[in-house]
């Protein structure tokens, strides 16, 4: 077996290294994916832990799942069904709820109760948002041009930019140049007033990334949730039928189908570089292959610094990958629930229960939870997006039991003191302890627990520090800067060497968009 | 007042969107919720349960009713075995496409055919010197659809396992909610699902019997908007919107033969003779002037289409059922005649009529869509009609083998 030559082999089975093999796969090339673990997947993935109760281990929606993915590999075949989340519900501390519905006519009234003003802004906020996300949407879909080449194709990437931005209407430029420079918060003073709006709409700018609602540069990330909507009515986000795991597999069977050749349990120790080019792998256990080019779906860091001897990388590159900024902020829980919790601001069992539950009560409070981190705590009363997927897809639970995904900020991968088995279910405690505040009875509920801090994401998941999109999406750290200048078009300093997880553009979460790049220049260019 | 079905007391009451239409003359709930996504998704998902009592139903029962039957409709009846469900169109003479259903054999003498419009003199017209009893049945069997992956566990438990092994268009008996029920595996949605076919007297003890098993299965009342963009995926025809019935059309360019709406699969010209076999044993010989096919529109086209006016795409939600015009080039060679947004195959899909030589699977033609009241042209590709076609919908696997859904 070791002596069969492949076109590419491709380093981790996350779901981006999937789509490039299905990409590379489905254009005849011979291809195989090495994964370090016993499932495919990475961050997007579904595990039984706890038997006849399915977890999205990780990532628990998707929000960007490029269609173009879905329909190229036709993954419905395989099996991809997304399923609508249509509410979110802010429990408040003082007994009272702030909810957002599918249907417009009921959101505008829910947030007239709690400020008429309000809910003219949320329309008019609404429609800049849109503006503004399809303006900036096609940069998504674009390999970014390298500022420092002179190339005329790079310039040519450049001269598009900037006439589309020159497109913009004088209000959406100022709109997006605010973006850039603001802090959610402060943007979102400017249109709004009720707290637990702000708070909620904030937070989807501060997920993934170290730092507060507060924090300059967390208004761009807003952005990111709209481009979600633009696709919003074709629905490319929501919950995946059997977990986010099935976004991997269905990639996997795609790329199974057109050929490539997929192990798990095979981590790779090393690349292996002659000459300055990459000729094939070395795995753990001493197995080599050998291939025209490699493709690595993990993280920069663990891509370059791990994988690659420094010898082959210019000095200045390395610098560069070790300076990029991959902290961990964010931490997981599962849980396996009796019952479903019967939130004390809104009794009963309800729609609300088919959507997502945010622990958002101000911008006080997710600021609160930063502050802990900044000085190296975990946040005692964290930030919280929740989402029941056994309401949505019966399979994920025995019949009458439940499941619940929590995602949790902050958790700094840096704690005071280091991360260790009783401070991660100190974090745990933390987490239940809050939402029992809004649902007393979800502590009796409550079968089995699964905790994940960073420290865990790295140790048990593979991505570097527990960051969740490979490297913080912060604007310095994106676009033509991702991973680094010069090399955000997937290719390294090694030749023959490519890159494809989301610490590549356009970056993180379940989208592919990385992984299909990376298949479409290294089919153009190397194959 | 519209007439309300069986199940109207049960329904109405769920109807948060007070969304209603008419179907032959009863009230229809288009969608229980402000959209009827949800209820789309619990036809691909899990289960969805629709109310069905407005179809047209006919028994045909006595010596001569399979001698009937064979004669109206264009498959041969003699090959339905007992509890066989068979889909069939019939025509008129001239082999033009008159209705389209479901035809079952529930004895040796008897039947019960469904139609989507009044079939009653037809029949008896046909019947002329035959020894059998045609009744109109529609006010006494109410029906229900549960349709969706999760349906055979719902019965499993709402009917004691009387349908676990029920085959593709076969029909059982049983009980669900205490009261006798017939269960055939039909339906309109391309899924795996069954129809339920019960007394009016005990529409509400169906319905009630089927919710309480089906609620952890996440079972959900759905309308017509969703079945609407469930069928078109699943490439099956309406009447009066992807053809005009034969008896209805004032013109006969308006008529259409088995074989141009993708039927002819259901036209058996070698047994007996039949209401139309003539014409279209012709017709087989000349090969058909249109075909019945599917379109995939170029998402890559539509994004550029409405590009040029500063927009992303902009699909309606719901499944359309209008007249649009397809091209080759600039020639129109067709006609759209159902499309929707496909949500689980991330597609905009459409049924059309097309001109056979420009029908071949994998042609390139050109539909038209309106961008910001402009008409343009967008690309789009000839796919076989059945967008979707799960395995699960024929096949059988234990209910305890089963992956749950
Ligand atoms: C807790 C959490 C919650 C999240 N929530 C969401 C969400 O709700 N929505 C969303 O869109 N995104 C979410 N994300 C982000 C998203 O999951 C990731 O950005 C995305 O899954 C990364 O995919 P990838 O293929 O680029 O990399 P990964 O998924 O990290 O894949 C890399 C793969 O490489 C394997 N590997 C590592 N080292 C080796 C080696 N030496 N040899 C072989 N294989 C190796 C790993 O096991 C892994 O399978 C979340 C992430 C986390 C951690």
């Amino acid at each position: 077996m070791s002596a069969s030559r492949y076109d590419a082999i491709i380093v981790g089975g996350g779901h981006n290294g999937l789509v490039t093999a299905a990409y590379l796969a489905s254009a005849r090339k011979k291809v195989l994916v090495l994964e370090k673990r016993h499932v495919l997947g990475g961050a997007a993935v579904t595990e039984e832990i706890n038997p006849g109760f399915k977890y999205s281990v990780c990532s628990y929606v998707v929000s960007l799942l490029r269609p173009e993915i879905i329909r190229d590999l036709e993954l419905p075949k395989h099996g991809l069904q997304i399923l609508p989340l249509e509410s979110t519900f802010t429990p408040l501390p003082n007994g009272d709820y702030l909810a957002r519905w599918g249907d417009h006519d009921q959101t505008r009234r829910e947030i007239y109760r709690h400020s008429p003003r309000d809910a003219d802004a949320y329309d008019d906020f609404g429609k800049l948002m849109y503006q503004l996300a399809v303006a900036v949407k096609p940069i998504l879909a674009m390999v970014p041009p390298d500022p420092t080449s002179m190339s005329p194709k790079d310039l040519m990437g450049f001269l598009r930019l900037g006439k589309h931005f020159r497109g913009l209407g004088h209000e959406q430029f100022h709109a997006l140049h605010k973006l850039m420079t603001m802090s959610s918060a402060d943007y979102l003073d400017e249109w709004f007033e009720t707290e637990a709006l702000k708070a909620t709409m904030s937070s989807s700018g501060i997920i993934g990334t170290f730092l507060g609602p507060r924090s300059p540069g967390t208004a761009y990330v807003l952005l990111h949730h709209y481009m979600g909507e633009i696709d919003g009515a074709m629905r490319a986000w929501g919950f995946v039928k059997g977990g986010t795991g099935s976004v991997s597999e269905s990639i996997a069977s795609a790329a199974r189908e057109h050929g490539a050749e997929i192990l798990t349990e095979a981590g790779v120790a090393q690349v292996a570089v002659k000459n300055g080019k990459a000729t094939g792998v070395v795995l753990d256990d001493g197995r080599e292959y050998t291939a025209s080019v490699v493709v690595s779906g993990l993280d920069p860091k663990r891509t370059f610094l791990d994988l690659v001897d420094a010898n082959s990388l210019p000095d200045d590159f390395v610098r560069d990958i070790e300076r990029f900024k991959i902290r961990g902020s964010s931490g997981k829980v599962n849980l396996s629930l009796s019952e479903l919790p019967n939130f004390t601001s809104k009794p009963g069992v309800g729609p609300l229960h088919k959507g997502a539950v945010s622990i958002s009560p101000s911008i006080d409070y997710l600021e609160r939870a930063y502050d802990e981190a900044k000085y190296g705590d975990f946040s005692s009363r964290p930030y919280m997006d929740i989402i029941m997927p056994s309401m949505i897809d019966a399979g994920m639970a025995p019949p009458g039991k439940h499941v619940m995904s929590i995602f949790v900020q902050y958790a700094p991968s840096d704690l005071r003191g280091g991360w260790d088995e009783t401070k991660r279910e100190a974090f745990g405690d933390a987490v239940v302890d809050t939402l029992a505040q809004y649902a007393p009875n979800l502590p009796e509920a409550i079968l089995h627990r699964q905790v994940l801090t960073p420290w865990d994401i790295d140790r048990d998941m593979g991505l570097t520090d527990g960051n969740i999109f490979h490297g913080e999406l912060s604007l310095h750290q994106l676009f033509c800067m991702r991973p680094t200048v010069g090399h955000a078009d997937y290719t390294t300093p090694v030749r023959g060497y490519y890159q494809a997880g989301s610490g590549t553009h356009p970056g993180g979460g379940v989208t592919g968009a990385s992984g299909r790049l990376a298949a479409l220049k290294i089919l153009k260019e190397a194959l | 007042m519209l007439r309300t079905t069986p199940f109207h007391s049960r329904i109405a009451p769920l109807n948060l969107a007070q969304n209603w239409r008419r179907w032959s003359g009863y009230l229809a709930a288009s969608a229980y919720e402000f959209h009827h996504n949800r209820e789309y998704w619990a036809i691909r998902n899990s289960a969805a349960m629709i109310d069905v009592s407005p179809l047209y139903k006919y028994g045909i029962e006595g010596p001569d009713a399979e001698r009937l039957l064979d004669r109206v409709v264009t498959r041969d009846v003699t090959k339905c075995e007992l509890h066989q469900v068979f889909y069939t169109p019939w025509c008129d003479d001239d082999g033009k496409v008159m209705d389209d259903g479901t035809l079952t054999r529930l004895a040796d003498d008897s039947f019960r055919l469904t139609s989507a419009e009044p079939n009653l003199r037809w029949l008896q017209d046909n019947a002329l010197g035959m020894n059998v009893g045609i009744r109109d049945i529609s006010d006494d069997l109410a029906a229900l659809a549960l349709q969706g992956p999760n349906a055979r566990r719902i019965l499993h438990d709402a009917a004691d396992g009387a349908a676990d092994d029920l085959r593709f268009f076969r029909l059982t008996k049983g009980e669900i909610g205490g009261v006798p029920v017939e269960i055939t595996r039909t339906g309109y949605t391309g899924d795996l699902g069954y129809e339920i076919w019960t007394d009016p007297a005990n529409a509400e003890a169906l319905w009630d019997g089927l919710m309480e098993a089906g609620d952890k299965h996440r079972i959900l009342p759905a309308g017509m908007l969703a079945l609407d963009v469930a069928r078109v995926e699943a490439g099956l025809i309406l009447i009066s919107v992807d053809y005009v019935p034969a008896h209805q059309a004032v013109i006969e360019g308006r008529k259409s033969s088995p074989f141009e709406l993708g039927l002819g699969w259901t036209v058996k010209l070698g047994g007996n003779w039949f209401v139309g076999r003539d014409a279209l044993i012709a017709e087989k010989e000349r090969g058909p002037e249109w075909e019945f096919r599917g379109l995939d529109v170029s998402w890559d086209s539509l994004e550029a289409l409405y590009g040029e006016v500063g927009l992303p795409p902009q699909l309606p939600s719901e499944g359309w059922r209008t007249s649009v015009p397809v091209y080759s080039g600039n020639t129109q060679v067709g006609y759209a005649t159902s499309g929707c947004w496909s949500p689980l195959l991330k597609k905009y899909i459409a049924l059309a009529h097309i001109q056979s030589q420009y029908a071949g699977i994998g042609t390139n033609l050109r539909v038209e869509v309106t961008v910001e009241h402009y008409r343009k042209k967008a690309a789009a590709r000839v796919v076989e009609t059945q967008f979707f076609n799960p395995e699960r919908k024929r096949s059988n696997p234990s209910v305890a083998d089963e992956v749950p859904a």
